[in-house]
């Protein structure tokens, strides 16, 4: 007997606008200053009248062109009714049956080096307004509830996927993709923390039996997922707890109704919650306060030239352009943008793309991450390091000694002032760290090493190649910054082959 | 002509919308509520074989505001309507996670 996991994800991000959805309150987010950003329409006050906002229908057509959907000609809003203390109007504005778009995908990469891709479909892409946040009260003591409606009105994208992703692994590999593709075309900060993106799993098993039959165990959507580590962890005991309760009632999809369970993250368990209504209980109808929108190919073509370069083509380009491996080309883009562009930045000043991308993915990456500066907080700019890279390709000093100066520019700087080129070439000089390759200074130094070392130059002479290592060192110390090629071929023939 | 509404429509409609209905209001609405459908039903007698469904009721699209952030009320303003309120927040009785 095998299973087959089954997930789909609802992804709600909050659009990166200056106003509300449908009226002019600042969509900012602010938890602080609770009910300070709202006005008649976004509290449900009778007469007031809702306005869709142009930039935020943009930017939802825009996310759907990047998941290849197809943009509906005509679309519209509609009501959905339910009753909620957080929903002033006691109906959401969202889109029921002509959303703007449906039918894209989004491809992810599956596995290790070389593990392939595979397509995520994508059913559908709705704008729809946020709703309020209730502050309950964790006492227990019974009283009152808060509301603070700053947040309502705030423009939401859903993103509904196919159920198409397979493993706990793979709905965080999808949701790591999405927040890449969402904050390289800078339609959404993504902030979990801050709720601009949210997560719902919707999971089930398919159970193959020794006898052929197939079984699908009841759907579970789980909500609260505030991490994408908590939505691997999450499926992972749904789909343990699913099995479970599958061998215990034998209970089969439709046999009893989907069920809404939230993600306990301090005890790592989902837990039930409210019975879901029937979605013909939402009573959607056609908002009549919302005109309809239509699509013009004029209005497609500019939105369609606003699109950047997409994270899965810069992951190729940079196998093509720099020779980066599978692996590398991941870590680079997978950064984040503004990684990526520094990345760029020092290949192209070195001429390098393995060694710009060594030093960014390792001694970049570590010092970013000891420091927690962003990658546009760290002090050594991308020309910087592309100077000071150009130098190793340069045979101008040595990596050694290059990673030597990367760091003394860094502990020179402890009030993150920008770095300039200047004091790469003060560092070298003050420790003599260029790179000698002049014979004539070298041969001195090789005479001195290999008179006062006669242990190791017999120890040469009887074969032992490795001896020769301890003569290199010795020189080097001598003359900082000394070629070590250079060295190990004059010595070489001094000594005589043995 | 549609169906007729029935006590049990009444009752569902008022669950949905966290409403406790007496019996005798049950009654009530479901003779007034009826009465009303009735009244719009109506219009079922307007032939509309050959006539497009309509999916808004305006025949407008496409009106849009600038994306600008302009002054909200103020929050004494925006809670001045509210039953009950501590002077920053909207209060309603606790919200319990089950029904």
């Amino acid at each position: 007997m095998t299973t087959t996991t089954i997930i789909g994800l609802e992804v709600h991000v909050q659009l990166l606008t200056n106003s509300k959805i449908f009226c002019g309150c600042s969509s900012a987010f602010n938890p602080h200053q609770p009910n300070v950003q709202t006005c008649p329409v976004c509290l449900g006050l009778p007469g007031s009248l809702p306005v869709m906002n142009r930039r935020a229908f943009e930017l939802a057509v825009k996310t759907a062109l990047a998941l290849n959907c197809d943009i509906a000609p005509f679309t519209k809003w509609d009501r959905k009714q339910y009753y909620y203390p957080d929903l002033p109007k006691g109906y959401q504005i969202s889109q029921y049956d002509l959303p703007f778009s449906d039918d894209g995908a989004l491809e992810i990469e599956v596995g290790g080096e070389g593990g392939g891709t595979r397509k995520i479909g994508i059913i559908r892409a709705h704008l729809e307004e946020d709703a309020g946040k209730n502050v309950h009260d964790e006492t227990g003591r019974g009283t009152d509830s808060q509301v603070d409606l700053n947040r309502a009105g705030t423009p939401l994208l859903e993103i509904v996927s196919q159920p198409d992703l397979r493993s706990p692994q793979e709905a965080k590999r999808y949701l790591e993709e999405l927040k890449l593709l969402l904050t390289y075309l800078n339609v959404s900060d993504c902030n979990m923390q801050e709720g601009s993106l949210r997560c719902d799993a919707n999971v089930n098993l398919h159970i193959h039996q020794d006898d052929g039959h197939k079984v699908a165990t009841p759907i579970v959507e789980i909500k609260n997922l505030n991490s994408f580590r908590n939505v691997e962890l999450a499926i992972e005991f749904e789909v343990k707890r699913q099995y479970e309760e599958w061998e215990k009632t034998g209970k089969k999809m439709g046999e009893v109704a989907k069920e809404t369970r939230g993600w306990d993250a301090a005890r790592g368990k989902t837990v039930p919650q409210r019975g879901k209504e029937e979605a013909s209980d939402y009573r959607y109808f056609p908002d009549p306060d919302l005109v309809p929108v239509t699509v013009s190919a004029e209005l497609l073509d500019s939105i369609r030239a606003t699109l950047c370069e997409f994270p899965a083509d810069r992951r190729e380009r940079f196998k093509g352009t720099y020779g980066l491996s599978d692996y590398d080309a991941r870590v680079t883009v997978d950064q984040g943008q503004a990684f990526a562009d520094y990345f760029e930045e020092v290949a192209g000043l070195c001429g390098d793309g393995k060694q710009a991308c060594n030093w960014v993915t390792q001694d970049v990456l570590r010092e970013m991450n000891e420091r927690n500066l962003s990658i546009g907080e760290f002090p050594i700019r991308a020309a910087v390091l592309g100077n000071l890279l150009e130098r190793i390709a340069k045979k101008q000093i040595t990596i050694k000694s290059a990673r030597e100066v990367f760091l003394e520019l860094l502990a020179e700087n402890p009030s993150r002032r920008p770095i300039s080129s200047a004091h790469i070439d003060q560092i070298i000089a003050e420790k003599g760290l260029a790179l000698v390759t002049d014979t004539g200074e070298l041969e001195g130094v090789i005479a001195e090493v290999v008179g006062k070392n006669p242990k190791a130059v017999a120890d040469f002479k009887a074969g032992k190649q490795a001896a020769v290592g301890a003569l290199i060192g010795q020189v080097m110390k001598a003359v900082k910054g000394a070629d070590p090629q250079t060295v190990r071929t004059m010595l070489v023939e001094k000594l005589g082959n043995p | 002509m549609a169906a007729q509404l029935t006590p049990a429509d009444v009752l569902k409609v008022a669950k949905l919308a966290r409403l406790k209905l007496s019996d005798a209001e049950v009654g009530d609405y479901t003779a007034k509520l009826g009465g009303i459908l009735a009244y719009v039903d109506s219009l079922g007698e307007v032939n509309t074989d050959e006539i497009e469904p309509m999916v808004h009721a305006v025949e407008l699209s496409n009106v849009f505001r600038t994306d600008e952030a302009t002054p909200s009320l103020p929050r004494e303003a925006a809670l001045s309507n509210a039953p009950k309120t501590d002077g920053q927040f909207f209060l309603v009785p606790q919200i319990l996670d089950a029904e």
